[in-house]
This record gives structure tokens, sequence and C-alpha cells, in this order.
């Protein structure tokens, strides 16, 4: 025992290297799992208000394209207003019901050039923000909320390899999956696309509304490639995001009001 | 004695601010990330105790994972660079005498000498980073691309920033 700790203390360098690598190495493989994500996150007043002080200060500078998407959408939805019962293909016009809420919030802190990147945004539990809602920007699909904290919470973009968000192809509303493949930002993939299906470019991917995080039918992103193989069941293609992540600022989070009652109804059928 | 620590403790919270707050909303082409915060393990004096090294640099990886929310993976890098950083030195400068508190910075190691020292230790930095927020050897080539990129844009800024903030001598006449 004497002889071990002798040991230990004369190769105290390699040792604490040791311990603080596998410390490290822990949180690390813990925050991989999209669940422990949940759990394990940093949400915190302390980062949150120094993000929070220094977008006070650059959102000065992207006022002007902040004012124009605003106008932009303000017109949208004025369009919206009178052909109320006519069918469009428009963000906002499925959902006259009262089954989802939406909030607006202020985007804190973004990244786009990580391999799991996150968003904090300005609003978190006071304003009845919960875990699992889903964030839009004007402009379609942005990410889940994966934490909060009294006054920010955090999103988990779609550029986030945990993130697989639950999709239709607009055209024929077949289900497929929507995820990221880590290179660029303006891109994901769609996978598991029936190989009988043929898309073209342009053709819309909308979320599909089965995960009860999203509404039916926001737009995602626009088809960009399609590579068929021959062998294989299920083909993939290369979608552009119609959500532009390296300039979102105001966004939107959606709340399911009847999330809840579909959760505890489909808990009370294990399988 | 106390202008070592205030030194220290000046350089630590400058450097993070300026990555949390500037370099991590830069995005330069997706390929391009530079990490100039391990300039103040670089920095840090000499002949410190190993041991003290390795926490510190335990303590600024986390306080960088802390505001990314990649708990734990700037630790695993800067850990790492703190327990290379004792053997490059002793392998690139094996004669060369440090008084304590003496940094090994520019004017120690000469401008040749600082560009090794800073090149090897960021690439170490920089590769057990990118691998491990991958984490797959998926794409290898666009993972290796990254780290040389990255690497070779660190090292810059770090040269620009450190040639900015020495202090010249006086030239003799």
């Amino acid at each position: 025992m004497r002889n071990l700790i002798v040991f230990l203390w004369k190769h105290q360098f390699f040792v604490l290297f040791i311990i603080l690598e596998s410390i490290s190495l822990t949180f690390l493989f813990n925050s991989y799992s999209y669940h422990r994500s949940l759990a394990f996150n940093s949400v915190n007043d302390i980062t949150g208000t120094i993000y929070l002080s220094y977008s006070n200060v650059t959102d000065y500078f992207g006022l002007k394209n902040e004012n124009e998407k605003l106008t932009n959408e303000n017109a949208f939805l004025r369009n919206l207003i009178r052909p109320i019962n006519s069918e469009s293909d428009t963000l906002f016009s499925v959902h006259q019901d009262s089954q989802y809420f939406y909030r607006t919030a202020k985007v804190v802190s973004n990244s786009v050039n990580k391999q799991n990147n996150y968003v904090l945004l300005n609003k978190g539990g006071d304003y009845g923000i919960k875990p699992e809602m889903g964030v839009i920007s004007s402009s379609g699909i942005a990410g889940i909320v994966i934490g909060v904290s009294p006054d920010f919470s955090y999103v988990m973009s779609l550029l986030h390899q945990n993130c697989r968000i639950s999709a239709r192809i607009k055209k024929n509303n077949h289900l497929v999956n929507v995820l990221w493949d880590g290179n660029n930002y303006k891109e994901g993939m769609v996978v598991d696309i029936p190989s009988h299906i043929e898309l073209h470019k342009g053709d819309s991917i909308v979320s599909s509304g089965n995960s009860l995080i999203f509404p039916e039918g926001i737009l995602i992103g626009r088809v960009n490639e399609h590579t068929q193989s021959a062998n294989k069941d299920l083909s993939e293609a290369v979608i552009e995001f119609s959500t532009d992540f390296n300039s979102l600022q105001n966004v939107y989070i959606i709340e399911n009001l009847t999330k809840t009652e579909a959760d505890t109804l489909v808990s009370a059928f294990p399988n | 004695m106390s202008n070592l620590y205030t030194r220290n403790i000046i350089r630590f919270i400058t450097l993070i601010f300026f990555q949390v707050l500037v370099l991590n909303n830069m995005n330069l082409g997706g390929y391009i990330n530079p990490y100039i915060y391990i300039l103040f393990i670089l920095l840090l004096p000499a002949t410190i105790n190993k041991s003290l090294l390795l926490i510190m640099a335990f303590v600024t990886g986390l306080t960088i994972d802390y505001f990314g929310n990649t708990l734990g993976l700037h630790a695993a890098a800067t850990v790492l660079l703190a327990f290379a950083r004792p053997g490059i030195l002793n392998f690139f400068f094996p004669n060369m005498e440090f008084s304590s508190e003496e940094e090994p910075n520019i004017t120690k190691l000469k401008p040749g000498g600082f560009l090794k020292y800073t090149l090897v230790l960021v690439f170490i930095h920089h590769s057990v980073l990118f691998f491990l927020e991958v984490f797959s050897f998926d794409g290898f080539l666009s993972t290796i691309y990254r780290i040389a990129l990255s690497t070779l844009v660190t090292t810059l800024m770090i040269m620009i920033i450190t040639l900015i903030f020495t202090p010249r001598k006086k030239k003799k006449i």
C-alpha cells in the first residue's frame, strides 16, 4: 500500500494526466446521447448574461437585414388575413386551430461551424418554455429546445449530430427523415426515401407533424440533388435548408398544447 | 511575484473572452475554427510545477466548454496539450536555461523557435479536438483538412498577437 502511494506520488504528473483526461472524456461521452444531452447541459444565467450583453451590442449591426425580414414576414401574414379559407402554400396557414401556441424569442448566441451546434434564446422557463418544444424561424425549422433556465433556453440546432427530424415530401406525402451530415451549414440530408420515388431539384421537404414537436407542413428545405442507388431500398438526397442558420435572430417557439395528452395516451400502451 | 499572477489572470480572462465572444462566432468557410485560448497554456512559466500546469489546462478547457456547451471536449484536448508541453520544450530546446517565472515566449525562444513550439503544440491540440468533435473516422480527409487549416490559422494568429504585445527592445545605437 505504502509502495503504491510512493509510486503514484513519484509519477504524479502522468497519473494526474490520466485522471483529468478520464474526467473530460466521461463528460464528453455523456453528452453524446440525445437523452443525456437533455439532462446535462450547461444552461445557466452566468454564460447567458454574458452572451446577452454581448449580443445587445452586436445586434445593431444586423438591424437593417432583420427589419427587412420582419417587414417581409408582416407582408406575408397580412396576405393571410384576407384569403383565410383558401389553401395557400405558406408557413402558418395550416394552423388556424388552437393546437399550437407560438411564442417569439430572440437568439442570444448561435453557432454553425461545429459538429454539434446549439442556439441560446433570451426567453426561458418564466415564459412557459419547456424542453422538447420546437423552434422555427420565419423561413423554416430551426431546432428543438433541450434545456431551460428561468431566463434562457438552450436549443439543439438542426445542425446537430443527434438531430433527426421526421419529415414529408410535400408533393406526395411520403415520410422521410432529415438530418445533418456536419459539413456545410446550408445543406442537410434527406434519408429513408423509398427507392421508387424520384425527387427533383426544388421539391419541398416539410415537417410531418408525427413527432408532436413541430406542426405539420412547416418548410425544412428544398431538394438540391437526389442520388438514386440501384441496389438499395432507400435512397438519399441533399437539401438546401430554408433557414439561414448563420443569420438566425428572431425565432418562434412552438408549444403543442396536446402533446402531454398524446404522450400519456401512448405511454399507456407499452409496445 | 504579484506581477506574474496579475499578468496571467489578465491574459486568461482576455483570451477566454476573445475566444468565446469573437472567434467562436466567426465562420470562416466552416473549415477554419481558430482556438487561440491555448496561448495561455503556452505562455505559462517554463519552470511551473507540471501537475499545476495540467490542472490549469483542465480549468481553461472546462471554461471554454462551459460557454460552448461542449462539456469535456476542450478540456480533454487542452490537458493533452499541457501533458505534451514539457516534453516538447525539452525536445526543441534541450540546453536552454529558464530562470524561475520565465515564460517560454517569443523573446526567449527567438521567433523561429517559438513558431516551432507553437505549431507542434497547436497541431496536437487541434488533432485531438477535431477528432473528438466528429467522433468518427468517417470523412477522415475532411477532418484532416480542417485540422491542417485551423492549425495554420491558429498559429498565425498566435504569432501576430505575440508580436503585437511583445515590447520591443531598444535598438542599440
